[in-house]
């Protein structure tokens, strides 16, 4: 993947896929700590320990359309590669909990590109879901709580395209504010 | 800088016109399908989706309703996109970015008029 932006997009759709109401996302970048982290967690159907065992395993997936999944061995070498770490735990019928860091300084890391298009790609996915975005700099943080968004449109969906359109100034504007996803 | 409060303008404006789909306008609906498993996402999958909700928003297309899924199968022609007419009629276009988006918008959805060359059928 080009951007960190894009794993974080692809994982969060395993939160889809495995029936979430609510995604929490969370971007840490710290020029301080020399640390770029990732956490997605969700209250989805969860992976018994079996799969859980072989999630980060590239040939493995659950799905039938093709033999192997990619997204999360994908995220793990990332991790590894840029002196970093990677944690998932996971419990059947409560959810997932997935962390990632990479050294922010590391020459392989991945930017972390188009954050805000991930998210806005994410509420388009599914509107219904709660997603809880965060992310924080050395300089402040910055919280988008699509429930809060809801509050204020009433019956109108939050995946109307003009919706989105606002959402993508307003989530940039923020992100500018603290300095954020510009590494 | 912006407040969710503004959010409160886009309702109001969007409950009085007719601008709202409703379950009985379902069969007027064309859907567009924008594959989004992994290796979509890696081949470039979010800007054409991102480029598809901008287009159906600048042109105010009502009846366009911009849907994602996942694996579409074929991962060395990703990213793929399915146009679904109201009559079921489906158009697999392959290799997608945001300059061919413009066009398949501009000419499939506003004119009608399938992009051949950007379908499956034609692809090398
Ligand atoms: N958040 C989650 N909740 C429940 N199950 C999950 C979650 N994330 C991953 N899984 C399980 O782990 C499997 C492997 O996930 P991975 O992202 O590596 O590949 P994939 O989703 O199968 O394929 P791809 O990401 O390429 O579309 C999934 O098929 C799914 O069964
Ligand atoms: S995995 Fe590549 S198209 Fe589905």
């Amino acid at each position: 993947m080009k951007e960190l932006s894009l794993n974080i997009l692809d994982i969060a759709q395993n939160s889809v896929k495995a029936g979430a109401d609510r995604i929490d996302i969370s971007v840490s970048e710290s020029v301080k700590n020399d640390t770029v982290g990732i956490t997605i967690k969700d209250n989805g159907c969860g992976m018994s320990q079996k799969t859980l065992d072989s999630v980060t395993d590239p040939f493995f997936t659950t799905r039938t359309t093709r033999k192997v999944g990619l997204g999360i061995p994908l995220l793990r070498q990332l991790t590894l590669d840029t002196e970093g770490s990677f944690d998932i735990s996971s419990k059947e019928g409560e959810g997932t909990s997935l962390r990632a860091v990479c050294r922010l300084s590391h020459l392989d890391r991945p930017p972390i590109g188009d954050i805000t298009s991930t998210v806005t790609s994410l509420i388009s996915a599914a509107p219904e879901i709660r997603y809880v975005y965060t992310h924080e700099t050395d300089s402040g943080a910055f919280t988008l709580d699509t429930d809060d968004v809801k509050e204020m449109l009433g019956g109108v969906s939050v995946s109307e395209p003009e919706v989105l359109m606002w959402l993508t100034e307003y989530i940039n504007e923020n992100l500018e504010s603290i300095d954020g996803g510009k590494i | 800088m912006k407040s969710l409060e503004e959010l409160r303008a886009i309702k109001a404006k969007m409950q009085n016109s007719v601008q709202l789909r409703g379950v009985e306008d379902e069969d007027s609906v064309t859907r567009v399908v924008v594959g989004m498993a992994t290796c979509g996402i890696a081949a470039g999958a979010r800007p054409v989706l991102n480029k598809f909700i901008e287009e159906v928003q600048n042109r105010g297309l009502k009846n366009v309703l911009v849907t994602q899924t996942g694996c579409i199968g074929v991962c060395r022609l990703e990213p793929i996109v399915e146009v679904i007419t109201p009559t079921g009629e489906k158009t697999t276009y392959v290799k997608m970015n945001a300059d061919k988006v413009a066009k398949v918008v501009h000419e499939h959805l506003v004119n009608n008029k399938v992009v051949d060359e950007y379908t499956i059928a034609n692809a090398d």
